[in-house]
């Protein structure tokens, strides 16, 4: 199996430099027309006038917040069963990412919120359950930190990562299990999407773009946390 | 059993089980949960007395009224079963509007109205230019006038 062959940090360093690369240009390729559809192309909503224009940043920033967890806490389960380090490595890499998407999604509600609903923060089921999901993110990389041995770390913070999976269906959900001031989802795979179509192709384009950038960046961050943890093994001097 | 089946059924285990515990606790705290209720719960009395609450709901076409000394406004919040009105001293939110959605915060007064101390406008998932919601406002008013 030549994909077995990635699994290694000393075969995967190489390959990310690649990956990183690829997916730099792919993000730029989706985000430059995103952004030029979301600023000059789409219409001003009948309703927010042009407020609304930050569903182009909070959205896919909110769809990566909770996507990267769950990434996350599958590449540290794979650590956990298997024993690979590299799992254990992406899901390290992954974190701080994610934790910013949680935020800018957080922020960006924030200053919609001001002008639309009259407030920039509520504790309503969706917004508090995305602040818990911070809080996750900031927790698992907090306990990562704290602990000197990268391996027991792995192992820590990979049962903090599953069991707080369980709040991501929760947050997702919020808006349909209970009453929010946060609206319902505009766009989903179970109904068509109630957004004007040139709207929906920018938001779709910049949640490409943040797909990409995300990946990208990860892999560079995992390049770094190769370098730091092999540095004793020899092959990276080579 | 190797180790690692039985590290991927511990975890399956862990997961299983933190779900059902937040599946229980989700149902316990499911009343409290609510951000705010609707003009039947607060009609059947579903709502708390002692506290303040948020109502939530439609305003109600032609009830919002504006008072002499231009800052206490009343208006009246449906689900289209009840309808409780309001009454509010303060700036309405820009997205207030008759015909959409509101929430307030604030207590039942004696007489069976609401006395909002905060109003938030709560907006819809529907996001589209002015044309657009022109031409299906106009489409309602033939399909109203047929």
């Amino acid at each position: 199996m030549r994909f077995w062959k990635y699994s290694t940090p000393q075969n995967f360093y190489p390959a990310a430099k690649k990956i990183a690369a690829v997916f730099f240009v792919l993000a730029l390729c989706f985000g430059i027309p995103g952004l030029y559809i979301g600023f000059f192309v789409a219409p001003t909503d009948h309703q927010q006038g042009e407020a609304y224009r930050i569903i182009f940043i909070h959205v896919p920033a909110a769809w990566m917040s909770m996507f990267i967890y769950v990434v996350m806490a599958f590449w540290a389960a794979v650590g956990l069963i298997l024993n690979t380090r590299l799992s254990s490595m992406l899901a390290q890499a992954l974190a701080p990412t994610g934790a910013l998407m949680t935020f800018l999604a957080l922020w960006t509600g924030a200053f919609w919120g001001r002008p639309t609903w009259g407030t920039w923060w509520v504790w309503d089921a969706r917004l508090t359950s995305e602040l818990v999901l911070l809080f996750l993110y900031v927790g698992f990389i907090a306990l990562r930190a704290s602990i000197e041995d990268p391996r027991r770390a792995d192992k820590a913070s990979a049962i903090l990562a599953i069991v707080g999976v369980v709040n991501v269906p929760i947050i997702y959900f919020s808006v349909k299990w209970w009453n929010t001031l946060h609206q319902g989802a505009s766009v989903s795979l179970t109904k068509a999407p109630s957004m004007a179509s040139d709207m929906l192709l920018g938001m779709l384009l910049m949640a490409l773009s943040f797909w990409m950038y995300s990946i990208a960046v990860s892999m560079l961050r995992v390049r770094k946390i190769i370098r730091d943890r092999e540095r004793n093994s020899g092959w990276l001097n080579n | 059993m190797k180790p690692r089946q039985k590290r991927l059924l511990l975890i399956i285990a862990v997961l299983a089980l933190v779900s059902l515990a937040a599946l229980l606790v989700l149902k316990a705290f499911k009343s409290n949960l609510v951000f705010f209720y609707t003009p039947t719960e607060v009609v059947e009395g579903k709502v708390p007395v002692a506290r303040a609450f948020r109502i939530g709901g439609m305003v109600v076409d032609g009830s919002l009224q504006r008072k002499q000394d231009g800052v206490s406004v009343s208006f009246s919040v449906t689900d289209t079963i009840h309808a409780i009105d309001v009454t509010y001293e303060g700036i309405l939110p820009d997205l207030f509007q008759e015909g959409k959605g509101v929430v307030a915060q604030g207590r039942l007064s004696e007489n069976g109205s609401f006395i909002a101390d905060q109003v938030l406008a709560k907006h819809d998932e529907n996001y589209m230019p002015p044309e657009a919601a022109e031409a299906l406002k106009r489409a309602r008013e033939m399909k109203l006038s047929e």
